[in-house]
């Protein structure tokens, strides 16, 4: 008997779809337009992922119940937004990589986030700092995106920007409240400033990358949010009494792929279902 | 269950009062904070939703173990959005017990102490990711067991939390038959940790239950007051007969050599759990009892200085508004 | 120091326009933290448009035992029950 319609097609078919989604075409050539569209995609989501795992590491050991539930809402928020960001970054490779993949089954050095995401979470005022650190910048990178060139990531960010408005509510009012607190609340979080103070800068830097992102109008230059920063933290300081460290020295490396020892932990945690068992769907 | 094995205090009070209130719970009216109510009474639902909401949230941390490891962002997402749920009931119950005059901070340091208990199964750990999805469908399920009756309980704060759990429980059990769903129709290693989990959680799922209570003085009471609804013979027996068909259909085998259906009672019959396991469990000699317990004490002692310092500016902020007007 | 943060009851009016409705309870430090909160813990599921709190401890109930003079007349004041009129099926939905 002659084979079927379907059986003849259906090779074909699987290896049409594959071929259609990318799988296996080379990967994009440094410099391009493609591929710095897909660093500074990837940038963003990164971002979003390890602050959210951070975050996320929280779950069931904050300092009161309604914090627990706030800390969990910060981190399915960035969830939220590494799935799009990353989604995003998956299409515009055409790899058929889409974000779990992106997520789970890259190394370190393929990773765009800042240092200062992947800083462990210390005390509460650490992570709050952090936190705050991040949003500071993450609100005015957002609301800046919303102008991008490109109408897809012009979406995601007002999508994002709106969550992220609340984030810096909470954060900056939280850190104003503990500088002011107790003696205790206020050393802790003086002390939190200044071991984070050096992981913020980071994000202003712009290497090459950046530079034609923001050329080609597709995402802002990163020192012009600098001002907006620096008139958020300023102002939150201020009214926290807390000291702003006088040099402005950062860390940098991460959004090029160099990270900090703590990096490699994360990772092992976050992907070792996925690397254990490489065929297995979740 | 998540309250095992509660005692329920005596009373001596006045007769005809007591007649009384016994005859507003059978017309089922609720009995209100404000209301008149045996001590007895009082003290039994302070000991029952307490040891309900501190099992809400010491029931974090086994599923909070994976949160980190969740192998997708979907999958990452949704375990949070349900240990965060946890939380929630956690604490929409200690809203309920504090107003019957104890508070929060009470009841946390009574768990502490170890003065107060948590349910027997969140003394187990979580091993392979499969135990995430045998927590959700067999320990969840076990719960909403018990909980859907309790929503027509006799104390109006405590049915009202219990109605607004059992509306978010809902999605718990789906994701984690959903989970172990895709894990034993996966890979062999898959297959072989969803059974493996099957057979790590069954017996302490059984145990949630409590003891057979059948002549036990405590739960007449509290089955009088309504605080108790069923027995727990009852609510085991419903929970292995919703679960064994669950179970063939994924192709797993319940760890019960003995089990086997009984026309005549139209429902399984089956092993019990190891008693001795259980009382060790509750004495605190289970796997995780001192895990557990330092995970708590560590969130309420390095919390303190968040929560004292937040306290300290409202105050702050309401002493300058008075001295500013 | 040590002090439990003060209890507050949440009212939230959901999506639909009807009253502010009595949700639960929750501890915060001050009003403003209370609305974030119940934002937090009462809204997960995209429930409320408006937040109220108030503190439990400046509620006046009323007494278990008022609850006669206090309900019952309302009781016979069945007029102000929709289902107290017969509206003939002529008229339609009202
Ligand atoms: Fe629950
Ligand atoms: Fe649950
Ligand atoms: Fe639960």
């Amino acid at each position: 008997m002659a084979p079927s319609l379907s059986d003849v097609m259906t090779p074909d078919a699987a290896a049409l779809a594959a071929a259609q989604k990318g799988e296996g075409r080379a990967p994009l050539k440094a410099g391009s337009p493609e591929h710095d569209l897909f660093t500074g995609l990837t940038r963003l989501g990164d971002n979003c992922l390890i602050l959210g795992h951070r975050v996320s590491e929280w779950c069931g050991h904050a300092p009161v119940l309604e914090e627990d539930i706030a800390l969990a809402n910060m981190a399915l928020d960035l969830i939220g937004q590494t799935q799009l960001w990353l989604g995003l970054a998956g299409e515009v490779e055409g790899r058929g990589r889409d974000a779990d993949a992106l997520a789970f089954r890259r190394d370190g050095w393929d990773f765009h986030n800042i240092l200062l995401v992947e800083r462990p979470n210390g005390d509460f005022g650490q992570t709050l700092m952090r936190q705050f650190l991040f949003d500071a910048w993450h609100a005015p990178m957002l609301k800046a995106l919303e102008g991008s060139s490109d109408d897809r990531i012009a979406a995601i960010a007002q999508k994002a920007g709106k969550e992220v408005a609340y984030h810096i509510e909470r954060s900056a009012d939280l850190v104003i409240r503990l500088g002011d607190g107790t003696e205790e609340s206020h050393a802790r979080m003086q002390a939190a400033l200044e071991a984070l103070w050096g992981y913020a800068g980071e994000a202003f830097i712009a290497d090459a990358v950046d530079t034609r992102l923001a050329e080609a109008g597709l995402m802002p230059a990163p020192e012009s949010l600098r001002a907006t920063f620096d008139e958020t933290v300023n102002a939150v300081f201020a009214e926290a009494a807390l000291t702003r460290p006088e040099s402005d020295f950062a860390h940098k490396g991460g959004k090029q792929g160099r990270h900090s020892e703590h990096m490699g932990h994360l990772l092992t945690d976050m992907q070792w279902l996925q690397r254990a068992y490489p065929d297995a769907k979740w | 269950m998540y309250a095992q094995m509660v005692k329920s205090e005596a009373t001596d009070e006045d007769p005809a009062k007591l007649a009384a209130f016994q005859a507003r719970i059978d017309a089922g009216e609720r009995i209100e904070p404000k209301d008149w109510m045996p001590e007895g009474y009082r003290k039994t639902l302070i000991r029952q939703i307490g040891q309900h909401a501190h099992s809400e949230i010491v029931g974090q941390l086994p599923e909070g173990n994976w949160i980190t490891r969740a192998p997708t962002l979907e999958r990452k997402a949704i375990l949070l959005a349900k240990v965060q749920d946890e939380a929630g009931h956690g604490l929409y119950l200690y809203c309920a017990a504090e107003t019957l005059g104890i508070s929060r901070d009470e009841l946390t340091e009574q768990l502490l102490s170890g003065k107060m208990k948590y349910s027997s199964i969140f003394n187990y750990p979580t091993l392979s990711w499969a135990d995430i999805g045998a927590v959700g469908w067999l320990v969840d399920g076990a719960a909403i067991m018990n909980q859907v009756p309790l929503q027509r309980t006799s104390f109006g704060p405590y049915s009202r939390a219990m109605i607004r759990i059992c509306k978010e429980e809902s999605f718990h059990q789906r994701q984690g038959y959903d989970l172990i769903r895709k894990m034993a129709e996966g890979t062999p290693e898959q297959k072989a940790m969803a059974q493996d989990a099957l057979n790590r959680f069954w017996y302490p799922s059984l145990m949630m239950f409590g003891p057979s209570d059948k002549d036990s003085v405590h739960s007449t009471q509290s089955m009088a007051w309504k605080i108790k609804i069923n027995t727990n013979d009852e609510l085991r027996q419903k929970f292995v007969d919703q679960t064994v068909p669950q179970a063939e259909f994924l192709g797993l085998t319940i760890p019960d050599e003995h089990l086997k259906w009984n026309e005549d009672k139209g429902g399984y019959d089956f092993s019990e759990p190891d008693w001795n396991e259980f009382y060790e469990v509750l004495k605190g000699n289970g796997p995780c009892n001192a895990d557990r317990m330092e995970a708590r004490t560590r969130a309420w002692r390095d919390g303190e200085w968040v929560r004292d310092g937040l306290m300290a500016h409202a105050r702050k902020q309401t002493s300058r508004r008075v001295a500013a007007e | 120091m040590s002090s439990e943060w003060p209890l507050w009851e949440v009212f939230i009016r959901g999506q639909h326009g009807l009253n502010h409705r009595h949700v639960g309870s929750l501890h915060a430090p001050d009003a403003e933290l209370a609305i974030r909160h119940a934002r937090d813990v009462y809204t997960r599921r995209n429930e409320g448009v408006s937040i109220w709190v108030v503190p439990s401890a400046q509620i006046t109930a009323s007494a278990p035992s008022e609850k006669g003079p206090l309900f019952e007349p309302a009781n016979d004041k069945v007029y102000r029950h929709p289902t107290f009129y017969d509206i003939p099926d002529e008229v339609g939905h009202m």
